[in-house]
């Protein structure tokens, strides 16, 4: 067969290819590109949509007939279950690092602070969308209200659930964390949060994919840097896959 | 004169190598969730308009499945395809290639004009400059699948968003605008396959794509004024 010489030729070259892009892919060159190029989206994105820019909100019939729940939907601690099943009366939200004042607060007393309401859609990292009406606070009064000390750069948030055998977390920085519809919601469309959505807490960051979006939430620290969390990626995904840290793309 | 201008060459090979990470990356990317919707939302497969199939490794950048990765080099190919649009864009309009051999009259779009560029096309290449098959077809590429290519890769984008919540109203959605990126990226697929194959059936073609090449019309003896230097039909009345 005069095919024969000619497969081999182009199998050999795939082969070539590939093995040249792996060895590309783990490159510091490549991983260098890589962070230019995410640097410049979030740069690009605030420069044109502004730090204080709005995700869109939508109407109640504009909201998806039901939220999907993905990656954690739910959560092994016998704490949390038992808590769960009592409607979290003794659930503690944590605001510590490097504040002046640490909080620890109530679902209760989380549900007293001035609240926001908005119907955005949330965007996952694999493509698909559902949209919902979130409730909670800002981030922003809770930072306020514990005072964030000179030098915070990031908030991570620290969760109850875990993946892989390790805790799951998430951070963002302090534009992100500022922003209006930045939220620690305790409510999906008039209900407290179900299990597979994060119940109690979970974090809205209207502007990233779902992955930023930390569920069951138990405390925020506030940080100089992540690079002594988890594997310092600054995010469970970022740590294990490799995510990008600005999901804004 | 140059048949291809040093700016087309340029950006020529630029785009080339980054349509081809962007659709290879795409597929990997497809495979993550492979259901398209229409609307704002869409996550059961039930409600999809289309169940895509499942890329094969051969296919997808990298070769097996890494969303992260494809990710990277998708984000990161994005730059110089959507900076060289709209750099190419600039120099079209400049240059006057635009003028000169994108647009189309009426005439063109009839059937009689599409024959006689296929007939033309299939001779002993005597033809030069664009037929109305090639002002009909690149004018297709350049204004509507590349920026259509670009605007829905920026709208379904959640960073973007807040920057111009009007282009995803535009675009009827975020699950519109990625059901509207997958069709544009094929029928972007379609005009490669196209462009290689007549390509390969003359490769002067695609030297001159380096070189710059000769323009045709330029070489020929005294040529009679082009259309479009001609004063427009409504317009002053003619000289003296």
């Amino acid at each position: 067969m005069v095919d024969l010489p000619r497969r081999s030729l182009l199998a050999g070259i795939a082969a070539m290819g590939a093995a040249a892009c792996s060895k590309i892919n783990e490159s510091e060159t490549a991983k260098s590109l890589f962070k230019a190029a995410e640097d410049g989206h979030r740069i690009t994105h605030r420069a044109l949509a502004g730090k204080q820019g709005l995700a869109p909100e939508y109407s109640r019939a504009e909201r998806s007939p039901t939220f999907r729940g993905n990656g954690s939907v739910t959560v092994a601690d016998p704490f949390y279950q038992e808590q769960l099943t009592k409607g979290f009366p003794e659930w503690k939200l944590e605001v510590r690092g490097l504040v002046e004042k640490p909080l620890a607060l109530t679902l209760a007393e989380v549900r007293a602070l001035p609240q926001r309401t908005q119907i955005t859609r949330h965007d996952c990292v694999e493509g698909w969308s559902a949209i919902g009406e979130w409730q909670g606070p800002q981030l922003a009064a809770l930072l306020d209200a514990a005072k964030v000390k000179e030098g915070a750069n990031f908030i991570v948030f620290r969760c109850a659930d875990v993946l892989y055998g390790r805790d799951y977390y998430e951070s963002i920085d302090m534009v992100d964390a500022y922003h209006p519809q930045t939220i620690i919601a305790h409510t999906l469309n008039g209900e407290p949060l179900p299990e597979k959505n994060g119940a109690p807490l979970r974090m809205r960051i209207e502007r990233q994919l779902g992955y930023k979006q930390a569920k069951y939430v138990k405390a925020i620290e506030a940080v100089k840097s992540f690079d002594d969390i988890g594997q310092g990626k600054g995010g469970f995904w970022e740590d294990v896959a490799g995510y990008q840290w600005y999901a804004g793309v | 004169m140059k048949k291809h201008a040093l700016s087309t060459r340029l950006w020529h090979w630029v785009n080339a190598a980054a349509i081809i990470v962007l659709f290879m990356t795409g597929l990997n990317i497809s495979n993550a969730h492979r259901y398209l919707y229409w609307g704002d939302y869409g996550f059961d497969p039930k409600d999809a308009w289309l169940s895509v199939i499942k890329f094969p490794g051969w296919a997808t950048i990298p070769q097996h499945y890494n969303l992260a990765l494809a990710r990277d080099w998708h984000t990161t190919a994005a730059w110089p395809f959507g900076v060289g649009l709209l750099f190419i864009w600039v120099a079209m309009l400049v240059n006057g290639h635009f003028r000169r051999d994108l647009t189309t009259t009426p005439r063109d779009w009839t059937p009689g004009a599409v024959i006689a560029s296929v007939k033309a096309h299939s001779g002993d290449g005597a033809a030069h400059g664009y037929n109305p098959v090639q002002r009909i077809l690149y004018g297709m590429v350049f204004g509507v699948l590349l920026p259509l290519m670009l605007f829905t890769g920026l709208a379904i984008s959640p960073g973007f968003q807040a920057a111009a919540p009007w282009l995803l109203d535009v675009l009827g959605g975020r699950q519109s605008a990625r059901s509207l990126h997958f069709i544009a990226a094929w029928g972007i697929f379609g005009f490669f396959v196209i462009h290689i194959v007549l390509a390969l059936i003359d490769w002067r073609l695609i030297l001159e794509m380096f070189t710059g090449g000769k323009r045709a019309d330029a070489a020929a003896p005294p040529a009679p004024p082009e259309p479009d230097t001609m004063p427009p039909e409504d317009g002053a009345p003619a000289h003296g």
